[in-house]
């Protein structure tokens, strides 16, 4: 008998269940992680995904046939038991579980170990066979810890505000930027929002989920009377003209980019910004380590990121790794400007 | 080292030129003296050498964070830099505690005596000592590779703001020859003896590139010479002898021996500006004539005969010991010229002879005959200009001639490093020779980071080979590749080696089967590769 998962072109196969999971070409039936654009794709005929995930999928998606479960809930499809366990990547984000004669598989999708306050946090579970990321697999990538990097942040905007200067920062509209939001300290000052993070706040604030107050930018906006305000940009949209705005008479915004790669001088001396945070929604070294050490697999399947080296090191460490080769972002730093990197669409 | 790596990472962190000033104004008004000695050193590129190998400091490092060094070897190139590599895969300090600068440059002092096991067991304890940028900036002085985004313009004139005392005044004082142990804080900014460094040269005066000449005013205004191509120095005779400076204030005294000779021929006292070029019969060699001297700290006796150097002069900046650089242009070449005019021809030196001036069309056409007379343009120099210190626009201006440019395709990609890591910025062109394609020169730079984002996308999507860091790419994009000479070399498959070359355009509209050809090259080679003109 063949694997309980296989990798095809067209994604993440279970042939016992006659499912996709992440498909990338249209499939009848789509399991599907969260709603970053890599991982959840168009022309399925029938997506399954979590009740949390569910209103972001539809606002990307429009009018498509979704079924959702709740985090640990079980479902049979065909000859096997699926259930979704949450991967504490975004809002929603699960590590799909599937489990056909006593054999378990779990695909993580993309992940994080640490709680960022705003996702569900990081559950291991255990399995014979895991399919991980390994955007940030090498071991010079350690995150700073959230408390720090809090401290950071509204130091940064703080000094910013009391010389009246905007402070513009540029991170991912599903997940990154409202992890910003939830980081930031509102007694610095007001909010504002670029339209394509106030869509995504919506969409989570009328399923439940509390955040701060935000403005969005318009035209129209009075920019002198928000001097001093947190600007939460996607990064395309840090770096274009739409920035320019907040550059007022003598007192140029300071920008910012909150990103996994401003872990490294170079990128972060590249992107020209004031301030780089290192903040990913992806596991760091340590995080992916322990995460692959508590699943207790002794498969493990590297999708993206730095596979072959982390596949190596992997072995090293007494796992049977393979790199399977899939169309999900993360290869490539510079590939964040077209907003792929972190799993955005445009 | 806490005060330090703050205003390291102040200045890494923005991009805005006056915050920089800002961050360094204030940690000249705070810092002691000793540290701020040894950061205006390391700023102006005085970094203390290497005393300890790479090779070893990545064992370490590997072992102390508990991976294989094959990952850490895999993990280098994406950080693109030796010492951040260090200090990212180390774990968090334990035994945290702030030194101050000097401290921390003196200990690696003291281990680079002792031996080996003494040294690692010394850097293991400063590793554990140092938060994450003060490491960083601990292992690239340990390295030898500490460089900062700040210029030394801009670090002098954060000085001048801390201490009150003018740019160009606090430019001269830092020239030379001085290192932190050699001079104290003091003694270098606030009260500085002339007679403590008689090789310290006066700041360069550099021109900007001219557009277009007419926005000069009244050619009656201007003076014009030939841009020579050679190495921009000033050579200094005072107290007995000569020292020679390039133009990044690197001493050349002894690469260039025969200079000495100007001990014979002028007086004591005595600072000139000019080019050291290599002399043929009655006009300078080829730059690359020149070029097998630069690297050679010593010459052989061969060489000295077949590529002697002369200096050309262009101004005079000290006449019997006294700093002459605010008299107009036209009095200090008068100067320059009475020195010059009767030296007997096996003086080591030339007077840079005057174009003269008639209207900006007749100069135009100088400037057209500046390669056949080995020069790469003009000067123009306003008559009644003083010696500036550092690039200024107004009165000097550069009007070189228009770069060789030949259409080539990109054939192998390489990633930089640095701030190009992870970016593929480095390629490989080639050239037609009937259905074979020929590399013959790589470049680095002129494209924008955008164009280099772009490319890296393609490059990763079309290798057809890797050879170690090197991807042979599908022969697609035409590049107009620029460049100032042309020679022959017989180290290139090509045959030819370029001088100074870079990418002037991406030619998107170029398909391949236009690009040029080995035979458009070689003729090239032909016309302007030669040590004298055809």
């Amino acid at each position: 008998m063949g694997d309980l998962l296989t990798f095809t072109d067209r994604g993440i196969y279970c042939e016992a269940g006659d499912f996709y999971i992440d498909p990338w070409r249209p499939v009848d039936r789509a399991l599907v992680t969260h709603g970053h654009a890599d991982h959840a794709h168009d022309g399925m005929a029938r997506y399954l995904a979590t009740d949390i995930a569910a209103p972001v999928m539809r606002h990307r998606l429009g009018d498509i046939s979704l079924d959702t479960v709740r985090y640990g809930e079980t479902r049979r499809i065909g000859d096997v038991t699926v259930s979704f366990h949450p991967a504490g990547h975004v809002p929603g984000s699960a590590q799909i579980r599937v489990e056909h004669r006593g054999e378990v598989w779990v695909a993580s999708g993309d992940y994080k170990t640490i709680d960022d306050g705003l996702s569900t946090p990081f559950e291991p579970v255990k399995c014979n066979a895991f399919i991980t990321e390994s955007t940030f697999g090498l071991p010079v990538f350690k995150w700073t810890p959230q408390a720090e990097l809090a401290a950071d942040l509204n130091a940064w905007w703080a000094a910013n505000a009391a010389e009246g200067r905007f402070s513009l920062i540029g991170a991912y509209a599903l997940g990154k930027a409202q992890r910003i939001l939830t980081l930031a300290d509102t007694s610095i000052g007001p909010i504002l929002t670029h339209g394509a993070v106030e869509n995504t706040n919506a969409v989570l604030r009328a399923q439940g989920i509390a955040l701060p107050d935000t403005t969005r930018v318009t035209p129209d906006t009075d920019l002198k009377a928000h001097a001093g305000a947190l600007v939460v940009a996607t990064p395309s949209g840090l770096g274009g003209p739409w920035s320019r705005r907040f550059n007022l008479p003598g007192k140029p915004a300071s920008t910012a980019f909150a990103s996994g790669w401003m872990a490294l001088r170079g990128v972060r001396r590249r992107r020209a910004a004031d301030r780089g945070f290192i903040m990913s929604d992806h596991a760091d070294w340590p995080g992916l380590n322990a995460a692959i050490r508590e699943t207790g697999a002794s498969r493990v399947f590297v999708t993206h990121g730095y596979t072959s080296v982390f596949r190596r090191w992997l072995e090293s460490e007494g796992y049977d790794a393979h790199v399977v080769s899939t169309e999900y972002s993360g290869e490539s730093v510079d590939a964040e400007d077209e907003g792929g990197h972190e799993g955005e669409a445009a | 080292m806490k005060r330090f790596a703050e205003l390291f990472r102040a200045v890494d962190q923005t991009t805005r030129t006056t915050r920089k000033v800002a961050a360094m104004a204030d940690y000249f008004r705070e810092a002691p003296d000793a540290d701020k000695l040894w950061t205006v050193a390391l700023f102006s590129g005085r970094r203390p050498r290497r005393t300890i190998t790479a090779t070893v400091l990545r064992e370490w490092a590997a072992e102390r964070a508990g991976i294989p060094l094959w990952l850490f070897e895999e993990s280098y190139p994406i950080v693109g830099d030796l010492a951040e590599t260090i200090s990212l895969v180390l774990p968090p300090a334990e035994a945290e505690e702030d030194r101050p600068l000097s401290h921390w440059i003196g200990e690696i002092r003291r281990l680079s005596k002792q031996d080996e096991a003494a040294r690692k067991a010394g850097i293991l304890a400063a590793w554990d000592a140092l938060g994450p940028t003060e490491r960083l900036l601990f292992t690239k002085l340990l390295t030898g590779s500490f460089r900062v985004g700040v210029s030394q313009k801009l670090m002098t004139r954060a000085l001048s703001q801390a201490t009150g005392i003018d740019e160009p005044e606090l430019t001269h004082r830092l020239m030379g020859a001085w290192t932190p142990d050699t001079v104290s804080w003091q003694g270098l900014v606030h009260a500085p003896d002339p007679s403590a460094d008689l090789s310290r040269p006066y700041p360069f005066y550099l021109a900007y590139q001219l557009d277009d000449p007419e926005d000069l005013g009244d050619p009656a205004e201007w003076m014009a010479e030939r841009k020579w191509d050679g190495i921009r120095g000033q050579l200094i005779l005072r107290g007995g002898d000569h020292h020679l400076w390039s133009r990044g204030e690197e001493l050349m005294t002894d690469r260039f021996p025969e200079l000495g000779r100007l001990k014979d021929f002028l007086p004591m006292g005595t600072v000139i500006d000019g080019e050291v070029l290599a002399w043929g019969e009655d006009q300078p060699l080829s730059f690359n004539a020149l070029q097998k001297r630069i690297g050679r700290k010593t010459v052989p006796k061969k060489l000295l005969a077949e590529a002697p150097a002369i200096i050309m002069g262009y101004d005079l900046l000290e006449q019997d010991g006294e700093d002459i650089r605010a008299l107009p242009f036209a009095e200090r070449r008068a100067r320059l010229d009475a020195l010059g005019a009767d030296l007997p021809p096996e003086a080591p030196f030339r007077l840079s002879p005057l174009v003269p001036v008639e209207s900006f069309d007749q100069l135009a056409e100088e400037r057209a005959r500046s390669r056949e007379l080995m020069a790469e343009g003009l000067m123009l120099k306003r008559a009644d200009s003083p010696y500036l210190s550092g690039r200024k626009k107004g009165d000097w201006w550069k009007w070189k001639v228009d770069p060789l440019t030949i259409d080539a395709v990109m054939v192998y990609a390489q990633a930089g490093s640095g701030r190009r890591a992870n970016m593929f910025t480095d390629f490989t062109f080639a050239v037609r020779d009937g259905n074979a394609l020929v590399p013959f020169t790589k470049a680095y730079s002129g494209l924008t980071d955008a164009e280099f984002r772009k490319i890296t996308a393609w490059v990763r999507k079309n290798t057809l080979e890797r050879y170690g860091p090197v991807r042979h790419v599908k022969p697609e994009h035409v590049f107009e590749i620029g460049f100032e000479g042309i020679q022959p070399s017989p180290r290139h498959k090509s045959g030819v080696s370029l001088r100074f070359p870079r990418m002037l355009r991406w030619r998107h509209d170029k398909p391949l089967d236009e690009i040029n050809t080995l035979g458009d090259l070689k003729d090239m080679l032909a016309a302007y590769g030669g040590d004298a003109p055809a």
